[in-house]
């Protein structure tokens, strides 16, 4: 049952060093500041996981705390690279990277088929791609029926789910609009969810097919507004496009980099204290 | 399917070979297509398209948007603009599995970082797969979109750097290494699998597979171009078809159309309306 906790407390509990963490969001309501919390925490050794690592796993990456990454895709959308993520496969900086790379396709059928309790995916997916031959949990299987030799990865099963979401009720319902991604299958795919939502309210007022997730399958619920920042919250602020383009020239340089990361995230004075929309760092 | 290019009795004289491109690539998109839109440059033709000869081609993108019409050109393809202006957002897995793989998609429209003779793409790394000497991010939604769309358009710029004879990495299948690979699929993939890449279109020229070999050649240059522009700027010895035509130029309204939504854009995305005001 969900339990509403700060955000240190939600991480500290539910975030441990070895973990297989996964942090969705696709491209809007990325948890930045639950992100920025597991910095903080200094966690090691953790199995990320996200379809498009994004800003918050250059992050992260860059600042240690990632062994392994598991991702389809790892730019940052219509601006280039993530260096951070760059110098960590290509120089092994600040530690080696470990990674195993998908295509959208099949990490989304894997998010699927960890929810729904199977321990695999199957896809009309990697015809005549090389990923198959680098990536070892790319594999086939023969349809029963038909024959047709289609793609198999693994089900997603992380230790723990992190989402931020727009809002929850006081029993801890919450409440996800617009770009959906595959926040409901992270959450449920998960041993434990964290998520942490805009705001909290008496009502979701929602419609009858609104993505909600009950408080039952929720273990922690911490309150952050602009928790998604500098992604968005559908409803409460926009994408800061600019940000994204700054971005890389704070991530292309080591030292650039760490003091970006010093002064706006380790020394942070409040848990959401990341520079908020319209200020560039 | 048949695109409907404007006229050229109003040609525009003064416009770039970058307009160029993105008029051409637009054109190859024809009313009512449900196009399944990737990140970058296919996402400015197809909007382009929407706003001149194709106001009902239908655009998706994977972040699960279905039938957008964007005012402006989003930076990611999971922009807040893409939501509030679809008929309808649905989950990624929906997305992929219902939408694309489910066989809704005539034209799937990617950019990439390489692409060769066989028009194969490689949007994963440069080099060697454990000692990249680039890492670039990877397949994405290309490697689906390529294969279960009915045919792909691919847009990019034209140089020895993009077009190489042989990709480094197959991130996504365009004919194979030996442009057989289609051809030799078991029939129950090839029932189910899309043509492939049958339009490339660059600054320079448009290049279309060779109907026996699969190979990628010159059909139509652009005006003013020259062959040997088209033979510096590839990495392979390029072929050009017997019947080489020419690019009809844009029209004066096309690139007006264009210049405008950049410029929209470009002010969305370095002003302060993306700066986190509530955006409803």
């Amino acid at each position: 049952m969900a339990e509403f906790l700060g955000l240190s407390e939600a991480i500290a509990r539910h975030v441990h060093d070895g973990d297989t963490v996964a942090l969705e969001g696709f491209t809007h309501l990325i948890p930045f500041a639950a992100g920025h919390e597991i910095i903080r925490q200094r966690r090691r050794e953790l199995t990320l996981i996200r379809m498009t690592p994004d800003l918050i796993f250059d992050q992260m990456i860059g600042m240690g705390c990632a062994s392994k990454l598991i991702f389809s895709w790892g730019g940052n959308p219509g601006v280039g690279s993530l260096h951070r993520l760059r110098d960590a496969v290509e120089h092994g900086y600040p530690a080696p990277l470990e990674i195993l790379e998908h295509s959208h396709a099949a990490m989304a059928c894997a998010w699927e088929a960890g929810a729904a309790g199977l321990p695999m995916a199957v896809l009309r997916g990697y015809v005549g791609s090389d990923l198959p031959r680098v990536n070892p949990d790319i594999r086939t299987i023969e349809c029963p029926f038909t024959g047709e030799q289609l793609a198999a990865v693994p089900a997603n099963r992380p230790d723990v789910s992190i989402v931020h979401a727009q809002k929850a009720d006081r029993a801890g319902n919450v409440l996800i609009e617009g770009i959906i991604g595959v926040q409901k299958e992270a959450v449920l795919a998960a041993s434990r969810a964290v998520i942490t939502v805009e705001e909290v309210v008496d009502e979701l007022d929602t419609h009858p097919n609104a993505c909600v997730l009950p408080a039952w399958c929720i273990n922690a619920i911490a309150t952050v507004p602009g928790g998604a920042w500098p992604s968005y919250s559908h409803g409460y602020y926009a994408r800061n496009n600019r940000f994204y383009k700054e971005w890389d020239a704070i991530a292309r340089d080591r030292d650039t980099f760490a003091r970006w990361m010093e002064d706006n995230v380790i020394n942070a004075s409040s848990p959401n204290a990341q520079p908020r929309a319209g200020e560039s760092a | 399917m048949n695109a409907s290019p404007e006229t050229s009795s109003d040609s525009a004289h003064d416009y770039t070979a970058a307009e160029m491109m993105t008029v051409t690539a637009s054109r190859a998109l024809g009313n009512g297509t449900t196009c399944f839109v990737g990140i970058g440059l296919p996402g400015e033709a197809a909007n382009l398209a929407r706003r001149t000869h194709a106001p009902d081609v239908v655009l998706v993108y994977e972040s699960g948007t279905l039938q957008t019409r964007p005012d402006i050109l989003p930076l990611s393809i999971g922009d807040g603009e893409l939501c509030d202006t679809a008929l309808t957002t649905v989950s990624v897995p929906e997305m992929f599995r219902y939408w694309l793989q489910g066989g809704h998609i005539d034209v799937g429209f990617l950019g990439t970082a390489q692409i060769d003779r066989y028009g194969n793409l490689n949007t994963t790394l440069i080099g060697d797969y454990r000692e990249p000497k680039v890492r670039l991010p990877g397949g994405g939604g290309a490697p689906e979109i390529a294969t279960n769309s009915r045919e792909l358009f691919v847009t990019v710029k034209h140089s020895t750097r993009t077009f190489v004879e042989a990709v480094d990495f197959i991130t996504t299948l365009g004919y194979g290494r030996d442009g057989r690979a289609r051809d030799n699929l078991n029939p129950e993939t090839a029932r189910h699998m899309g043509r492939g890449p049958t339009r490339v279109i660059t600054d320079l020229c448009l290049l279309e597979p060779d109907p026996d070999s699969r190979e990628l050649i010159v059909t139509s240059l652009h005006p003013g171009v020259t062959r040997e522009q088209v033979i510096e700027a590839t990495g392979w010895e390029i072929r050009f078809a017997d019947a080489l035509a020419t690019t009809p130029a844009p029209s004066t309204h096309e690139i007006e159309v264009l210049r405008e939504l950049k410029k929209r854009t470009d002010h969305h995305h370095s002003g302060t309306e993306a700066s986190g005001e509530r955006s409803s």
